[in-house]
């Protein structure tokens, strides 16, 4: 593919769009950014380093990215499951299913934390029944993750959901008529053609649980070196009016987020032209 | 002609309006109140007494502003330019700490109002289930293995940093030794099964999702939990020793003399300590200082002794970097608790 800087279009003014768009994310989203990084540069080396690998900070890094992770897999397996049945079925009640996804979108995320934390809560709906069993899931790690999943789940069903919805079901019926099984036609016909929108919902819906702050804090135990997620240490130092230490932790949380991003966009870039 | 002359009557009494209106025209003053969670109901009682006062006073309208939040986050949007008048916040470092980072504040900022600019006070005392169900009568009873134990976060909560000094200093004196003092607040974060970031976010674990069995509050919060939760359900436990808790009242210099409402804004927290402003502190159950309506009020507010940050830990500055900063005790505390 030819690189282009400018392609023909239909809107004309190209000009002005493009100065404008870069106006607008520049001031929206790269002067707060390059601002959290320069104050970062106040720390030395060794000052960002005793700050960043406190075993506090260490602990809370792990714990955000690990159940971020698991949030994330989770949700790119039952949010597929949810997009293939809103797109593919009929049935009584799908537009209300369909409208529920989006609530955790529009919800703010301290009444999902709050709500959750009734719910699972040793005396809740769902606490009560889980309690005998031996399983916590309010005030831990497993409640970190619940929340995760929930504040997640609509990135992967609305990426995902538009592509098997124009996804032509001839192609299936092609691999089944030349004697495809169903599970050959799912991984060979379906699976890689859904591959792009599947590793962006992904990857939203992990960003997503990095950054979340909100809901964790009710229904995590918050506590230092179990359940702390890296939001709340940030916090903490701010509480303290450590505002360099804050920008610090918040900056590794920023490169790390922009790497695993870039990854998984060159991912796709690669599944995308391997399909084509 | 009778017409006329009450026409003409109407016009001299115009006249004579017009002349006079520049002068019995009230100013419209707007104050602006940066305060913490708790102190919401209170600050609105008292906004209306203070107007009531000020408009007999000088005949100005008052109107006050008030901004709730944790008491952090609070001086952190101050810090941050928020053009409050007066704060009125949970202690006094964080008071300090906007004299400190925005240069906003006299440093001397305590000494301006009797009683370390702490027009009322108040304490740390347990809520507990009703009917005592673990017996809980003072700070040696929350070491039991069976207890669980709610108290937010001291890194994030100030509330919680009075909890945790309130708790060190019994252990201070009952058992005489700083070590002692460290191990025996160990033991009581080692039955904390929750850290909520807030006050708020505590006692919603404890009230409302039945999590543990006594939660440290302060003593207007606890008031106010069971006032709203009802007195069937829990019970104060009032610790024979605990902290005296001054939440701190200041005067935004930097911001009053550029919006020139210093006058107002000093007599608003000055009317603080006067019998109205401390009946209305009661009223929300605040201890009053002034003697007088603390007699008045003394059945809401059961004795027990009480010490001051001052006395025991030094002042805010050394208890803060001692015990909340990083490294300081709260964190060797987390890392010494077997996991």
């Amino acid at each position: 593919m030819k690189w282009q800087f400018r392609k023909p279009s239909v809107l004309p003014g190209f000009g002005l769009t493009l100065g404008f768009s870069l106006t607008y994310v520049t001031l929206l989203v790269l002067i707060p950014l390059g601002g959290l990084l320069l104050y970062t540069t106040k720390l030395s080396w060794s000052e960002f380093g005793a700050v960043i690998l406190d075993p506090r900070v260490l602990a809370s890094f792990k714990l955000s990215f690990g159940a971020s992770l698991i949030a994330a897999v989770i949700n790119l397996f039952f949010g597929l499951i949810v997009a293939w049945t809103l797109a593919r079925y009929n049935f009584f009640g799908k537009k209300i299913v369909d409208a529920l996804v989006d609530l955790p979108f529009a919800l703010p995320t301290a009444v999902a934390g709050i709500a959750l934390a009734a719910i699972f809560a040793q005396s809740g709906w769902i606490g009560r029944l889980l309690d005998p069993l031996g399983i916590v899931i309010a005030y831990s790690r497993a409640g970190v993750v619940v929340a995760l999943v929930f504040i997640g789940l609509p990135f992967v069903v609305r990426t995902v959901q538009p592509v098997i919805e124009e996804f032509e079901k001839e192609f299936e019926e092609a691999a089944t008529s030349l004697g495809a099984s169903w599970l050959q036609t799912f991984t060979k016909v379906i699976l890689p053609s859904l591959m792009p929108a599947l590793l962006t919902g992904f990857a939203l819906s992990f960003a997503r649980a990095l950054g979340e702050y909100g809901s964790i804090i009710f229904i995590s135990s918050n506590m230092p070196f179990v359940s702390e997620i890296v939001p709340l240490i940030i916090v903490t130092k701010l509480s303290q009016f450590d505002y360099v230490g804050a920008t610090a932790v918040g900056t590794v949380m920023l490169l790390a987020t922009f790497v695993i991003l870039l990854l998984i966009n060159l991912i796709q870039i690669y599944s995308r032209e391997k399909s084509l | 002609m009778k017409f006329f002359k009450s026409n003409n009557l109407f016009g001299v009494a115009i006249a004579v309006l017009a002349l006079v209106a520049p002068f019995i025209h009230a100013a419209d003053i707007s104050l602006l109140n940066v305060s913490y969670d708790p102190t919401r109901e209170f600050y609105k009682e008292y906004n209306q007494a203070f107007a009531k006062h000020w408009k007999e006073l000088k005949g100005d309208n008052v109107t006050v502003r008030q901004s709730h939040g944790g008491s952090g986050s609070q001086a952190r949007s101050v810090i941050d330019g928020l053009d409050a008048d007066v704060v009125t916040l949970a202690l006094a470092y964080d008071v300090d700490a906007i004299a400190q980072k925005a240069k906003a504040i006299d440093p001397n900022w305590q000494k301006r109002l009797a009683h370390n600019s702490a027009p009322y006070t108040s304490t740390i005392v347990f809520l507990v289930r009703k009917g005592n169900p673990k017996g809980i009568k003072d700070w040696d009873d929350l070491v039991k293995s069976d207890v669980k134990v709610i108290t937010p976060n001291p890194k994030t909560s100030g509330g919680a940093r009075w909890n945790h000094l309130a708790a060190w200093g019994y252990g201070l004196e009952k058992y005489g030794s700083e070590e002692k003092a460290r191990e025996f607040v160990t033991k009581i974060y080692a039955n904390v099964p929750v850290l909520d970031s807030g006050a708020r976010g505590s006692t919603n674990t404890f009230v409302q999702r039945g999590l543990g069995d006594v939660l440290l509050a302060w003593e207007n919060e606890a008031f106010l939990s069971i006032n709203e939760l009802g007195r069937d359900k829990f019970e104060i436990v009032v610790p024979s020793v605990s902290i005296l808790a001054e939440p701190s009242v200041s005067v935004v210099d930097k911001n009053v003399e550029k919006k020139g409402t210093k006058e107002v804004a000093t007599a608003y927290l000055e009317y603080l300590y006067s019998k109205e402003g401390q009946r209305i502190a009661a009223k929300n159950y605040y201890r009053p200082t002034d003697p007088e309506i603390a007699k008045e009020t003394e059945s809401t507010f059961p004795k027990l002794k009480l010490f001051t940050i001052d006395a025991v830990f030094n002042g805010w500055g050394e208890a803060q970097k001692k015990h909340f900063a990083d490294g300081g005790e709260f964190d060797k505390i987390f890392a010494s608790i077997k996991r």
